[in-house]
């Protein structure tokens, strides 16, 4: 069972999102995504003040068996890529909710935070799709 | 008559087994009214022997005329290994690595060739293959525009002295996804690329720059100064070499002050035989940094269960099979048996028969043009250094001259008119290392009576 | 077959070494060059003697399995004997030292045999005419795909950009759609393997380009709805691409064509068993009826009397153009003539049941052995999908395992894992000229490996055992790039 920490919004493309103090957010992929795609080989993150859509792909991740676009969970600028994954994309498998980030950004109106999915929602999502 | 093994025993039982009456009853669930009547155009079937006939009349149909046309596909000798090796059942039966384990000839063969061809080029990291040179320089331009982020314009300057051929096939290739070619003019003087053609778009955003060396009429371009002109404005550079070529002249990876970013060529000088077109292969290197935007299969060294070294297709992410839509290209298959055979060709050669090839190359091509224009009412259309390749003008119509050629089993080049209508009469020659003083001769008389015969224009 | 690995090339290499038989005998200076343009060291190719080449690639290639060594049920990719006549009577000499741009009068034969070649397809697919041009599957589905758009763009159709793919498809169908600029919509099948006519009628539209399609799908078994699938997408404007990578099995039986497919492309180096060659040459030579004539790649040959000829741009104004510099993989369409002229008439339908016998054989057999069939309900075409879903929970050893452990009992593994639809699947295609013997000692193979799932899994987890390498690292291979030799590194 993967982990799903309460205190996070989600996507329904396995995204999640951690409000930060200074008012910006930061993105990063599920435990749950994780798992299915395996081991990564390879991230590619958004550069520093690249503006994004909601749901517009905004970052790869590569296993050897699969790749994956990762949907920007709100609009907003992005100030900063994760760096260590160039070298390191390992971390996205152990640790996806800490030093597994993949970028963070200034949402461009706090709107589309209300829309994203509860824990429990997306709790909900993962146990609809292994039924 | 389809190659199959099967006894009338084997089928009874085999029938019996799956539970069904007749081989008929296999194919029940296509709707009968689709059910093919007849083939009635398909001929009957030909025995080995019967084929074999017909292949051979009709082969000695075409001939074996003395051929001096190039521009793109060149004559060179092929040592016999070089086929004899390559069509041995287990390289030319084989499948696409998929299953390295069981594939591991195919793939320390393609690694081989990607370190070979990187050496040629002067770049970090080549591919297995992709289709023919003309494909694998429409496919560096997708590559390039996906590559170069800092332009929007997708716009390509391609220079008039590229292949024309490979012009149209980028074109057709890349129209669909909205990229644009702009031609540049060459000199009148030199048949060469100059800066001045790239000045009016000095300001703007531009993608992508084409080089080809040697360029299509043979000549060799200013490839230091254009690499730079491109570089400077942000474009990236994709060089169109031949291979052979690159045994004397300087590899794309050292051209101007960074060297280009993206090498392709037409492979098929490196052992592969002239044969209508084709299979040939393109081959494309490039820089590391631009591995991920790489279209086609690559190979890498790794480690296995037990720690010895193996090797495996690798950044299969890129390809179709895992990212379809977003792949970096449809591409899957490519041309596997003929990067065998060029990886054969190259160790047979190694750096000094390559050279050896290149140079006498040049040399007969430098002696073909002194004695063609020694005859009444031809010379050479550009001045300056060329590899293996020259333009003549000719003061009769080209084509008939050339068809007076062929009519005395001599094919003397290729008649520009179509592609380059402003040159007049003009023909491109092409000598390699396959030619004698005796053949060079033996054109030479032929043209100089087909210059009396032909009527002027 | 070799157990032993081979050393690189590069270190066979010794300084002042080389074939010499096969150079030219001088070196003339070329010093008229300038030195600016010039190589100032020569590349790093290996100094090797003859025998040196001759003996290490021949022990390469005893690396290899392949079809004239092994059994290679490769799924989707019809691995059938690749006769020698085919290779033997492309490479007669002539046809080797034909220049491309060689003059029509000195390649009459040559033109024949690829204008015949045209019209015997034409024949077989109940097409109208045919282009032999593309140089592999993808490179078909591209001509196909861009010549679906220029048919809409001439009748000032231009909104029309969507692809619809079910989602069962090939890879390379959206790849294709996407390098023609084109939107792809995937659609659904049903539980039995058939086109979800619902979800179809749902997404085409006014933007509907085409569909493409592969007819036996690739979950190996007939679309028996494809009049209703044609007349949807007709009707909605838009046309039917077949994919022609499962024609073996319906050789001689059903036509595209017939089924209403507007264009197709056929793999010659599949259904007409020109070499796979450890990964090409192919051949994509594509077919269309009657609407896309205009719009196919050029050249094509011609005939004019008794003179063939090529047809270009100028024949064919409309033409999507030309996709390789001459004239596709020629030497390859050379060897699919041979074939198709060996087997004739009574051949082409001999390959189409030989092929859809031996895979139902070879179910049932795998069936009766408790193996399960992923559409059990439906007839196999050439091919036929085996799950390991139970073997992968009960026992912990799973498709790709299995697949591992065959090469071992020296049969080439199925494809594994396509088609992603189907849980730890093998998509098994054994051909037509394979004899029952080998089929039965394949079912035997697997019925060992099951056995040994259960007493000794370790050692199917960890296949194969017997081959020049272990299973390798794919994640090193990709994060730890070595994709060239250079003289210092060791892995």
């Amino acid at each position: 069972m993967s982990r799903v920490p309460a205190d996070l919004k989600y996507t329904k493309s396995h995204e999640w999102v951690r409000e930060l103090p200074d008012g910006s957010v930061e993105v990063g992929i599920t435990d749950h995504a994780q798992d299915e795609l395996g081991e990564l080989v390879f991230v590619e993150v958004p550069t520093e003040g690249r503006t994004v859509q909601a749901g517009e792909a905004c970052a790869v991740v590569e296993s050897v068996k699969a790749a994956s676009d990762v949907y920007s969970p709100v609009s907003g600028t992005v100030t900063e890529g994760n760096p260590r994954l160039a070298s390191e994309p390992e971390l996205v498998n152990q640790d996806p909710y800490g030093a597994g980030w993949l970028m963070r950004l200034r949402p461009s109106s706090r709107d589309e935070l209300q829309q994203l999915l509860s824990a429990a929602d997306y709790e909900a999502q993962l146990a609809e799709g292994d039924a | 008559m389809a190659f199959t093994p099967h006894t009338r025993e084997d089928v009874a039982e085999m029938l019996a087994a799956i539970g069904v009456e007749s081989i008929e009853q296999l194919f029940d669930e296509i709707p009968a009214n689709l059910r093919v009547k007849s083939l009635e155009r398909i001929p009957e079937a030909l025995s080995e022997m019967q084929i074999a006939r017909l292949m051979t009349e009709r082969a000695r149909q075409d001939g074996r005329p003395l051929c001096f046309i190039g521009a793109g596909a060149y004559e060179h000798h092929i040592p016999a290994a070089v086929w004899a090796i390559t069509t041995r059942g287990e390289f030319y039966s084989a499948y696409t690595p998929y299953q390295a384990e069981a594939s591991q000839g195919t793939l320390q063969t393609i690694y081989e060739f990607q370190t070979m061809i990187s050496a040629l080029t002067g770049l970090e990291v080549a591919n297995a293959s992709l289709y023919d040179g003309a494909s694998a320089l429409a496919e560096a331009m997708l590559m390039a525009v996906r590559a170069n982020r800092r332009s929007k314009s997708q716009r390509i300057l391609v220079p008039t002295t590229v292949h024309p051929h490979y012009r149209k096939v980028a074109v057709a290739t890349t129209g669909n996804q909205g990229l644009i070619l702009e031609t540049l003019p060459y000199s009148s003087t030199d048949g060469r690329t100059p800066l001045e053609a790239l000045e009016p778009y000095a300001n703007e955003d531009i993608t992508v720059l084409v080089i080809q060396q040697p360029n299509f009429f043979g000549m060799l371009e200013d490839v230091d100064a254009l690499t730079d002109w491109a570089h400077e404005r942000g474009a990236l550079v994709i060089a169109v070499v031949n291979p052979i070529a690159l045994a004397l002249l300087k590899p794309p990876g050292e051209w101007g002050r960074a060297g280009v970013d993206i090498a392709v060529g037409e492979g098929q000088p490196l052992g592969v035989p002239l044969s209508s077109g084709g299979p040939y292969f393109g081959f494309m290197t490039a820089r590391m940094s631009h591995v991920r935007q790489m279209p086609g299969r690559i190979v890498g060294r790794t480690l296995d269960l037990n720690g010895n070294p193996g090797f495996t297709l690798t950044l299969q992410a890129r390809e179709q099979h895992i990212r379809r839509g977003k792949a970096t290209s449809n591409i899957c298959t490519n041309q596997g048996l003929l990067v065998t055979a060029a990886t054969i060709y190259m160790s047979l050669m190694g750096p000094e028969g390559l050279e050896r090839v290149a140079a006498v190359s040049h040399a007969r091509t430098r002696e073909l043009v002194a004695a063609l224009t020694r005859i009444q009412g031809v010379r050479p259309a550009f001045q300056g250094p060329f590899f293996h390749e020259a333009v003549l003008r000719l003061d009769k119509p080209a084509s008939a001259v050339l068809a007076s050629l062929a009519e005395r089993g001599i094919l003397g080049g290729l008649d520009l008119a179509e592609h380059y209508p402003e040159l007049g009469s003009a023909i491109l020659v092409c000598a390699t290392e396959t030619k004698t003083a005796g053949d060079i001769e033996a054109f030479a008389s032929a043209l100089a009576e087909a210059m009396k015969s032909v009527r002027a224009a | 077959m070799q157990t032993r690995t081979e050393p690189l090339v590069f270190e066979l290499s010794r300084t002042g070494r080389g074939a010499r038989e096969q150079w030219p005998q001088e070196a003339p200076p070329a010093d008229d060059l300038p030195a600016t343009l010039r190589r100032r060291q020569r590349p790093a190719l290996p100094e090797v003697s003859e025998l040196d080449v001759v003996r290490h690639y021949t022990r390469l290639s005893q690396l290899n399995f392949s079809i004239d060594t092994h059994f290679y049920p490769l799924g989707s990719c019809t691995m059938k004997y690749n006769p020698k006549a085919c290779n033997s009577l492309a490479m007669l000499p002539e046809f080797l030292a034909r220049h491309p741009l060689a003059p029509e009068s000195h390649g009459q034969g040559f033109l024949a045999c690829l204008y015949e070649l045209q019209e015997l397809l034409k024949e077989i697919t109940g097409m109208q005419g045919v282009a032999l041009s593309p140089m592999a599957g993808a490179q078909g589905e591209f001509a196909g795909v861009a010549m679906i758009r220029a048919y809409h763009r001439a009748r000032g159709d231009l909104e029309r950009n969507e692809i619809i793919v079910p989602e069962a498809a090939h890879g390379t169908n959206p790849a294709t759609a996407t390098m023609c600029g084109c939107v792809v919509r995937e659609i659904p099948v049903d539980s039995e393997g058939d086109v979800d006519l619902d979800a179809l009628k749902a997404a085409v539209g006014p933007k509907t380009a085409g569909i493409m399609l592969t007819n036996p799908s690739t979950l190996g078994v007939f679309e028996r709805r494809i009049e209703q699938v044609a007349r949807i997408v007709h009707d909605a404007g838009g046309l039917l691409y077949y994919d022609g990578a499962n024609l073996n099995a319906i050789l001689g039986k059903v036509r595209p064509g017939d089924m209403g497919f507007d264009v197709i492309h056929m793999n010659l180096h599949k259904t007409f068993s020109t070499p796979h060659g450890g990964g090409g040459p192919g051949a994509g030579a594509v077919g269309v009826g009657s609407r896309l004539l205009p719009f196919l790649p050029v050249p094509i040959v011609g005939r004019d009397g008794d003179r063939y000829r090529w047809l270009t741009e100028k024949d064919l104004p409309q033409s999507i153009g030309r996709l390789s510099a001459f004239m596709g993989n020629a030497g390859v369409l050379l060897r699919a003539y041979v074939y198709i002229r060996m087997l004739g008439r009574e051949g082409l339908v001999r390959v189409g049941e030989f092929a859809t016998l031996n895979a139902n054989y070879l179910l049932a057999r795998l069936v009766k052995a408790g193996f399960a069939a992923a559409y059990p309900s439906r007839r196999a075409s050439h091919e036929f999908i085996v799950t390991l879903k139970r073997e992968a929970r009960e026992l912990e050893v799973t498709a790709m395992d299995f697949a591992k452990r065959l090469l071992d009992f020296g049969f080439h593994a199925p494809t594994t894992y396509f088609p992603l639809l189907v849980p730890e699947c093998l998509l098994i295609e054994p051909t037509e000229t394979e004899s029952k013997e080998t089929l039965d000692a394949f079912v035997e193979a697997m019925v060992r490996i099951r056995r040994e799932a259960e007493d000794e899994p370790e050692r199917v987890r960890r296949a194969p055992h017997t081959l020049p390498v272990r299973r390798l690292d794919d994640v090193r291979a990709a994060k730890q790039l070595d994709l060239t030799w250079k003289p210092a590194t060791q892995p």
